[in-house]
Parts: C-alpha cells; sequence; structure tokens
C-alpha cells in the first residue's frame, strides 16, 4: 500500500517539477501586471501575424502529412513493394533527426547558394525565408505520428474484413473508404492530434529557415523568443500562453478521442 | 452453377500449398473440402473466390475462365472461419454492404435485407453491433451478407471452427436445410470428417497440397482409396498390412477357428456403442466398438480374456 502511493507520489511530483510548476511560472509571470498588458503583447500586429503563420503552416502541413501518413502506413502494412522495410524506418527519421539539422538540411537545399535555390529563384518561386520554407521544415518534423499511429491500428485489423468487402463486390477505392478508414479513423484522429501539435510548436527547424522577419516568416513559437530577446518579458510570456492554450486545446481533444476510442 | 479446379498448383515461398490440384463441383450441391491443417483446401476455396491467385491452373465458374478475374466479380459469397464482420457496422448494415455497393433502391435492400434477417432469426439484433453478438450470431450475420448478393456460389471457410460443439451442430443443420431451400452451389471448409459426412453430398478429401480421393461420404468411408482416407474418415486399426474398422470385429468368450486370444483392457460406454479397447497377447492394442446389448450379454468386464476375430479388413497396395 505504502509504496504504491509512494510511486504515485514520486510519478505526480516528478510531472509537477518538470511540466506543472514550470508551466505555472509562465502563466503567473504572464499575467503578473494585469490582463491588459499581457492582452496588449498579443495583440500586436507582430503578435497577431506570428499566430495567423503558425496557423496558416498547421492548416497547409497537418492536412498533407495526414494524406502521406494513411498511404505510407498503407503500403508498410499491406503493399506488396520492395524496399518496405527501408520505408518503415526513413518514417522515424524526422524523429531521430534534430530539427536544427532538418533546418540546415532544407537551407542548403534550398538556399541561395544551395542546389536547387537559384533555379527556383530563377523562376521567381522564393523557398528559404519564406512561406514554402517554414512549411516544409514543419512537414518533414511532423511526418511521422500518423504513420505510427496508423501502423498498429491497420496491423491489429487484418485483411479479412476487406477481402470480405471484395468478394461483396466493392472496389479498393470503395473497401478504403467504407471499410478500412471508419475503421482505421480513430488512429487517424490520433495522429492528426500529435502532428498539429507539433507544427504548432515547432521551433528548430523553422528557426534556421524563417530567417526571423517580424510580421513576415516569424511563426508563434520564434515571436516568443524574439520578444525575449528584446527584454519584452510580459509580451513573451503573454504570447507562451496562446501556445500553451493551444497545446491545451489540442490535449483536451486528443483525451476526448482516446476516451471515446476505449467505449 | 458448377465449379471446376483444372491443375491449380500454389506456392507459399518453399510450401507447396497446393500441386496440380483437379476439382469438379456439381452445380446446385454442398460439397466438402475435407484434410488436416496444412493440407490445402483453405488456400483452394481462397483460389476460387479469387482472393489468391494461384500460380498455374484454372478455375471455371459455369464453364466460364475467371482466374483473371477479380473477386469483385466473380459473384462468389464467402463466409469467413472468424466472421469479417465489419466492426464499425451494425448488423443490418453489414448484411446490406453488398447490395449498397450495388446501388440497388433502399426499399428493395430493406426488403431483402429484412428477409434474410429473418432467415437466419438476427431480426431482434438489427440495430446491434458484431461485438454485441455471439459467435453463432456472428457467422449467421455473415451468412446473410454473403447470401444478400444472391450469389452462384456460396464459400464457406471453416465456418464453425471458432463455435463450441453444441453450436456447431445446430448450424450445420441449418446449413444443410438452407441449401435444401436455396440450391446454391455450395463448397465448405472443414477439417472435421463428422461435420463433412453430416453435411455433404459430396466429399473432396485432401492432404499436403493434393486430392487423395473424391466422393460421397458413403463410398469415402466404404471404399477409401489408400490408408490415408481410411484412417482419416474414421478409426480404424492396423493388424500387420491389413486396416480394420472398429466395428468390424467379432468378439467371442471362447476360441473360434481363425481368433485371436486378447484382454479387455478398459470399456468405454459410448451410449448405444461400447468400445473396448483390447491388448494381444503380442502387445498389439485393438479397439473395438460392439452395441451395448453385445457388450452385455458377454458380461465383458476389465481384466476379461476374449476372442476377437475380424469380419472385414482392407489391405492397400504399396506405392
Amino acid at each position: 500500500m505504502l509504496s504504491r502511493y509512494l510511486l504515485r507520489f514520486g510519478a505526480l511530483g516528478y510531472l509537477a517539477l518538470l511540466l506543472l510548476i514550470p508551466l505555472g511560472m509562465v502563466f503567473y509571470r504572464a499575467f503578473e501586471h494585469g490582463f491588459a498588458p499581457a492582452w496588449d503583447a498579443i495583440t500586436s500586429p507582430e503578435a497577431v501575424h506570428a499566430l495567423w503563420l503558425t496557423v496558416l503552416v498547421a492548416l497547409i502541413a497537418v492536412p498533407l502529412n495526414t494524406v502521406f501518413g494513411v498511404v505510407c502506413a498503407l503500403l508498410i502494412v499491406r503493399g506488396h513493394i520492395r524496399g518496405k522495410g527501408i520505408l518503415n524506418a526513413l518514417v522515424d527519421l524526422p524523429l531521430a533527426l534534430s530539427p536544427v539539422v532538418v533546418g540546415l538540411a532544407l537551407l542548403l537545399l534550398y538556399g541561395r547558394t544551395g542546389w536547387l535555390g537559384p533555379w527556383l529563384d530563377d523562376h521567381g518561386v522564393q523557398v528559404v525565408f519564406a512561406l514554402p520554407g517554414l512549411v516544409l521544415a514543419t512537414i518533414f518534423v511532423s511526418l511521422p505520428f500518423v504513420v505510427r499511429e496508423v501502423v498498429p491500428v491497420l496491423r491489429e485489423i487484418g485483411t479479412e474484413q476487406e477481402q470480405a468487402a471484395s468478394t461483396l463486390g466493392a472496389s479498393a477505392l470503395q473497401i478504403f473508404r467504407r471499410v478500412t478508414l471508419p475503421a482505421i479513423r480513430w488512429g487517424v484522429v490520433y495522429g492528426v492530434v500529435l502532428t498539429t501539435a507539433r507544427c504548432l510548436g515547432e521551433f528548430g527547424a523553422v528557426s534556421v529557415i524563417s530567417g526571423h522577419i517580424a510580421g513576415k516568416t516569424e511563426t508563434l513559437t520564434q515571436y516568443v523568443q524574439a520578444q525575449y530577446d528584446g527584454f519584452n518579458v510580459p509580451g513573451a510570456y503573454a504570447a507562451s500562453v496562446v501556445l500553451a492554450l493551444l497545446s491545451v486545446v489540442t490535449l483536451v481533444a486528443m483525451t476526448a478521442f482516446r476516451r471515446k476510442e476505449e467505449i | 452453377m458448377g465449379i471446376a479446379v483444372q491443375g491449380i498448383s500454389k506456392q507459399f515461398g518453399a510450401f507447396a500449398a497446393l500441386e496440380d490440384v483437379s476439382i469438379e463441383v456439381e452445380g446446385g450441391s454442398l460439397s466438402a473440402l475435407l484434410g488436416p491443417s496444412g493440407s490445402g483446401k483453405s488456400t483452394l476455396l481462397r483460389v476460387i473466390a479469387g482472393l489468391e491467385r494461384p500460380d498455374s491452373g484454372r478455375v471455371l465458374l459455369d464453364g466460364k475462365d475467371v482466374t483473371a478475374i477479380a473477386p469483385q466479380r466473380r459473384g462468389v459469397g464467402f463466409v469467413f472461419q472468424h466472421y469479417a464482420a465489419f466492426r464499425h457496422m451494425t448488423v443490418y448494415e453489414n448484411v446490406a454492404f453488398g447490395l449498397r455497393i450495388r446501388k440497388r433502391p433502399r426499399a428493395e435492400i430493406k426488403k431483402r435485407v429484412d428477409e434474410l434477417l429473418q432467415l437466419v432469426q438476427l431480426e431482434a439484433f438489427a440495430k446491434r453491433y458484431p461485438a454485441q453478438l455471439s459467435g453463432g450470431q456472428r457467422q449467421r450475420m455473415g451468412l446473410a451478407r454473403a447470401l444478400a448478393v444472391d450469389p452462384a456460389v456460396l464459400l464457406l471457410d471453416e465456418p464453425f471452427g471458432a463455435l463450441d460443439a453444441r453450436v456447431r451442430k445446430e448450424l450445420r443443420i441449418w446449413l444443410r436445410r438452407l441449401h435444401d431451400e436455396t440450391h446454391t452451389t455450395t463448397l465448405i471448409v472443414t477439417h472435421d470428417q463428422e461435420e463433412a459426412m453430416d453435411v455433404a453430398d459430396q466429399i473432396v478429401l485432401m492432404n499436403h497440397g493434393r486430392v487423395e480421393q473424391t466422393g460421397n461420404p458413403r463410398e469415402l468411408y466404404e471404399d477409401p482409396a489408400n490408408e490415408f482416407v481410411m484412417g482419416f474418415v474414421g478409426p480404424v486399426n492396423r493388424i500387420g498390412e491389413s486396416y480394420i474398422r472398429p466395428h468390424d470385429f467379432e468378439l467371442q468368450l471362447h476360441p473360434n477357428g481363425d481368433s485371436t486370444e486378447a484382454m479387455v483392457e478398459r470399456l468405454v460406454h459410448l451410449g448405444f456403442e461400447v468400445r473396448v479397447e483390447l491388448v494381444r497377447g503380442d502387445g498389439e492394442q485393438l479397439s473395438v466398438q460392439i452395441s451395448r446389448d453385445e457388450a452385455h450379454e458377454l458380461e465383458l468386464e476389465r481384466g476379461q480374456i476374449v476372442y476377437v476375430r475380424p469380419l472385414r479388413e482392407r489391405t492397400f497396395a504399396e506405392d
């Protein structure tokens, strides 16, 4: 009995020390001087733009990674292709690689002196220090989540339901839409939530490739850092609160879905 | 609509699941693919359905070569051992699936599904999900789902294999009645010889990816082609080169011509019959089945000496 309480206390204490207390401090400091300065800080044009840019990048990256993730999971589990193992391993690369390296790699490829940069420049496409670069970096770092959530679910449901549907006359597309997709839906949803959280919170890769142009290529995470570096500490905290709230919303959504799945 | 399989071979890696298999299933009949696990019977059924692609050979449905045709367009109904129920759909939606795919009018779908649910006695469960059904109910739903699209051929892969003995028996009697009403050409895969004999007009007995014998239950039992068939379709004693069924012995209390002496080791009461486990002087064991009345007359008991004589025996030429 005692050891169980100790264990529970230890786990909660650990979480409190590492997560809850620091996060609480952020909230406390943001509203230390009242609500007005915090509100001013997050309604400044730069802050609003940063928030919008963050959401926009997520709105592009999440659907793309969802489609890619589901297709990729289908290939890994159901595909009869060579190099499935390599594909499976490559999907995990973004988890293993530091985001800063990802940013640098994109810079080397698409930058002014990079392989593709000059050619794209000639054709009027700017990737680095612009929206496409931010989207690419974000897609890269948030790539594995949908795949990793959907693969085990696909394995678990097996192929019999799909075979049954095929003997009943359903085409490949009908099987996917009416049988496979409904069966994996909670895995997809869970993956989407994780992908969204990762997209909103991404800092390293985006930081390298964005160029930190306030009001132009600055996402919310970078805005927080810029405010902090510029000694606008309340502004930094206030923006952090916005980020934290976005995370809380995704977390609540995730828990809600998870609970539904258990029923 | 008949099924013909001609020279089908199928290899899984180094394992030959089917080797040059040819079978013929008469239209309107109920036939069984019988064999031990790993004999290739399920693979053959899946080849007929188009779920597995053979390495060589042809599948003909109603005389038409369908080897290259996708399962969607073969017009077969398939019932899976583990039901393959669409878990996110209700019983009604499961049964309606094939009709919805065929874009039939709503009213027609409803009429047909209600009819089938009544046939499989699941009217009261239309709004339930598969997870809320028992195994037997799920399999009846699987059957209704397969029958909904009026398949020319009904294929069942160990349909009762996951059910308990009582439900199995009920369902197979029910399946036989259903077949007698609809006369849909039906092929059922089973490893249970009793089930095959009970339900099928014709049995194809398979072993190691080959057909050992095809015939009606009586032919297989009375006139087995080889010792594998003899041993698979019923219990058998082997004495030297002879194979003798347990009920093909005569038991006597006194020596009589060519009878052999043996000791009663165990008596097993099976209801109408009694199985007598004997051990001969040379240590050879025999299993003999006699009627309850005969056992009573002989007043058999453990340790008693009896004289046993085969009435009918069978030998097979060495291949």
